[in-house]
């Protein structure tokens, strides 16, 4: 997500290829640095949607067709 | 002696001069140039308008039906509350069920489901500091699936990070009432909906 911008595509790639997954790593790696936070959409069983926030690449479900990173939350208006 | 000293080391100055004052220069200006903000560029509501759709497309495909049609409907999404003891710094609400109203670029309002109480307000915001277009601020759909991802995501972590006020801070709490109020009437009417359509879909299938 980018002011002015909405949905940005960063990298994309098959994790089951060692060199997407290394690229896809890096990508991830450098938006978590930049202070990005990251969140996998997911469906339960149920049917209830909801995001897994991860911090870590290994979090990531492998079958996850996407992350999305938007910025970090801070406290608003005093 | 001394006056010797100073005059050699004055003529090695004038010497190295040449070279010394066009680095000196450069370094100032561009100290000078780091300091001063870029020009933003100029707003293009052609731009936002776009960003806006591509943020609600985003948004469409990560949210529920329901959910989706709430924001398209009403303007904002209600999120249910999953901690046991209400949201965090809001004494508790005894094991009521609880649910917040997320709104675009607005505080997220928890209240009770029952009695539509308001609880609190939560200040939160997702400012982008690389500011790519002169601007902190996610488009108004980006910024509720920003909330909606946080709160489902890791509700305590967002309510610890939000600036808590007492309802009525910022958002009118008549208005919250009213949203509240609406809310209900828009879920009988799809429950209604919903109750038509299968009642149809049976006298369809019935022989």
């Amino acid at each position: 997500m980018k002011p002015g911008h909405g949905e940005v595509l960063i990298a994309e790639g098959d994790v089951e290829l060692r060199a997407d997954e290394l690229r896809l790593i890096e990508a991830f790696r450098d938006q978590l640095d930049s202070g990005m936070w990251a969140a996998v959409p997911v469906t339960e069983p149920a049917g209830r949607r909801q995001a897994q926030l991860v911090r870590d690449f290994e979090q990531i479900p492998r079958d996850a067709d996407r992350v999305i990173f938007f910025p970090r939350a801070a406290g608003g208006a005093r | 002696m001394l006056l010797a000293l100073i005059v050699t080391a004055l003529v090695a100055v004038a010497l190295l001069s040449d070279l010394l004052i066009p680095r000196l220069k450069e370094r100032w200006e561009r100290y000078r140039a780091g300091r001063q903000r870029a020009p933003a560029p100029p707003y293009d509501p052609g731009r936002e308008r776009r960003a806006e759709q591509r943020a609600r497309a985003l948004l469409r495909s990560c949210v529920n039906d329901e959910e989706w049609s709430m924001y398209r409907d009403l303007g904002f999404i209600r999120v249910w509350g999953s901690q046991n003891d209400g949201p965090a710094r809001a004494d508790g609400t005894g094991g009521a069920a609880y649910g917040y109203l997320v709104y675009p670029h607005k505080p997220i309002v928890a209240y009770l489901a029952q009695t539509h109480r308001l609880l609190n307000e939560y200040c939160v915001t997702f400012p982008d500091e690389t500011r790519p277009y002169g601007s902190a601020r996610l488009p108004d759909s980006d910024d509720a699936l920003a909330k909606w991802m946080a709160l489902t995501g890791d509700e305590r972590r967002l309510i610890a990070t939000a600036n808590m006020h007492l309802p009525g801070r910022q958002v009118d709490p008549a208005a919250v009432k009213r949203d509240l109020w609406r809310l209900t009437q828009w879920e009988r009417a799809r429950l209604r909906t919903a109750g038509d359509e299968e009642g149809s879909t049976q006298a369809d299938l019935t022989p």
